[in-house]
């Protein structure tokens, strides 16, 4: 079974900026796989270079097997892009763009799909609307619906949940994650990290053109984040106490491996003779994760 | 809806314009007019050109001046519009080949051309008796002028980043050609320096090509016509595809 996604030594330069420097990446089949990085990662360009909208200086693409430049028909029948960018054509209703994305994809008779999906992105009553009438948020549900018309294997979401409403960020993730148990393999690009470590398996972070971090989010997770006992305290700690911990807002956090090290924490403060106001455990994060790995620390 | 990238591509394009007929087929007659009535209303009873009454040598001169008008608006437009404001990425993600995306716009600004050109002949044949002497040629010369500058507009809408650039390429390149190619004259008239000028100026075949298919008479030969509006078309094709195939300015 070939590779969703295989991405072999990409380069790409714009002038003088590096925006890919020889990036490797395979996503498998039935994925749920995250993009992560900061603003001129080079996420957008990798995602524009799959989809044949930035030709690559140097590497090759594929899509479920298809390059993207010499097979290029087959590799964009396999793909669904929700661009970043709020775009949409003023001339059509919601359905009439439908109907022209599908026939772009060869696809002639295709209500009934298109109705299963204005359905799923809660968009029904707007089928006949022209997109001009449409909020922000109702034209990004247009942007994922377009994306899905031809009922792509790979799906490829470039944060599509930027600047939306609560209500719609829980119909779409309801409706993605339906497509993945399908079969569907899903790439998200998101600076809500929350978001990608509750819906991607796995993980890649970019860093000025280049792949920083690769690995499964558990693992992520376990690898560069740690939870930690967050007090507050009545009194000054002792130095050989605060020497083990950070303090931050009048917070103090003290990392640890194994719940058993905080008894011996607790044990060791009330020795001390400090009294706790408030105390909680802090899990591991993504955000936490994503911080470590941009500021080059090592798991 | 139609099947296949480049019919979709074609319907949507056709769907553009037609939506905004008023904008794009309307005014267009409406301007067709009124030249008529001022230059006939100062010409008619003054000029002769071939034998042929002013107003009636006027009409086709309007018409295929509307044609090529409007077909490089089609294109031009459509493309600087979805670039702007980004929709191009519907069109350039689906698995449209260059060719397909070429034919599209050119084909889209052909029916956009003939439509107002037919729309400007229903309007203004009541003002003077127009005979069709080889309509073989009206056909030729309005399809072939439509195409050059759809093609015209794909590489102008492609170039452009933003609507002013644009605008000067409409301004300082296709009202000069289209102005001094011979809508309101015979290049005849003109003194020798002109003529010669005029003889360089593509736009003039068109026109006097499509003029001779109203009247069997011309300034130059339909078939010296053909030739030149023939290579023209071949040239503007063979660019446009190698700016499309290389993705200027739409890949990166």
């Amino acid at each position: 079974m070939s590779a969703a996604i295989r991405i072999q030594q990409v380069s790409k330069c714009f002038g003088s900026t590096q925006a890919l420097d020889r990036v490797d990446l395979e996503v498998q089949q039935g994925e749920f796989f995250g993009l992560l990085g900061p603003n001129g990662a080079g996420k957008t360009t990798l995602i524009s270079a799959l989809a044949g909208l930035v030709r690559p200086d140097a590497g090759s693409l594929r899509v479920m097997g298809h390059d993207v430049q010499g097979d290029y028909r087959a590799a964009r029948r396999h793909l669904g892009v929700v661009p970043q960018e709020l775009v949409f054509d003023p001339f059509f209703t919601v359905r009439e763009s439908l109907k022209i994305q599908s026939g772009y994809f060869g696809i002639g008779h295709n209500d009934d799909w298109i109705d299963e999906i204005l359905e799923n992105l809660g968009l029904t009553s707007k089928a006949n609307a022209n997109m001009r009438m449409l909020s922000g948020g109702m034209k990004r549900r247009v942007l994922v619906a377009q994306a899905l018309v031809h009922r792509p294997p790979v799906i490829v979401l470039d944060e599509p949940t930027a600047g939306v409403d609560v209500e719609l960020r829980q119909t779409l993730w309801a409706f993605i994650r339906r497509l993945n148990e399908a079969g569907h393999t899903i790439v998200l690009t998101t600076h809500y990290l929350e978001e990608a470590e509750n819906l991607c398996t796995r993980i890649a972070m970019l860093k000025a053109g280049r792949v920083v971090a690769l690995d499964t989010t558990a693992n992520l997770l376990r690898r560069f984040s740690v939870h930690a006992l967050r007090l507050r305290t009545g009194g000054t700690l002792p130095s050989e106490l605060a020497r083990d911990g950070a303090e931050s807002g009048g917070w103090w956090s003290f990392p640890f491996d194994g719940f058993d090290q905080v008894e011996t924490l607790l044990a060791r403060i009330r020795a001390a003779g400090c009294r706790i106001d408030d105390l909680e455990i802090g899990k591991p994060d993504l955000e936490e994760v994503f911080v470590r790995v941009m500021q080059g620390q090592a798991g | 809806m139609r099947h296949g990238g480049f019919s979709t591509l074609l319907y949507k394009e056709v769907l553009r314009f037609w939506k905004v007929a008023s904008q794009t087929v309307a005014a267009p007659v409406l301007t067709a007019l009124l030249y008529l009535l001022i230059f006939s209303h100062v010409l008619e009873g003054h000029v002769k050109v071939h034998g042929v009454a002013y107003t009636a040598f006027l009409i086709p001169g309007l018409v295929m001046m509307s044609v090529l008008q409007n077909a490089f608006a089609n294109s031009s437009s459509s493309l600087i519009q979805s670039k702007v404001t980004g929709n191009i990425v519907f069109v350039l993600l689906p698995p449209i080949s260059y060719l397909e995306f070429f034919l599209a716009y050119v084909l889209a600004s052909v029916v956009r051309g003939v439509v107002v050109g037919t729309g400007v002949l229903l309007a203004t044949f009541w003002f003077a008796p127009l005979t069709f002497a080889e309509p073989v040629w009206i056909l030729v010369f309005a399809l072939m002028g439509g195409a050059i500058l759809g093609s015209l507009g794909v590489i102008a809408g492609i170039w452009a980043d933003k609507f002013d650039q644009l605008a000067a390429f409409q301004n300082f390149l296709i009202m000069p050609l289209t102005f001094l190619s011979g809508v309101f004259y015979s290049i005849n008239s003109l003194p020798p320096f002109w003529q010669q000028v005029s003889h360089w100026n593509p736009v003039f075949y068109m026109i006097d090509g499509f003029r001779h298919g109203f009247f069997g008479v011309s300034d130059a030969s339909p078939w010296l016509s053909l030739a030149v509006v023939g290579t023209c078309l071949a040239l503007l094709t063979a660019f446009s595809l190698n700016l499309l195939k290389r993705g200027y300015k739409l890949r990166a």
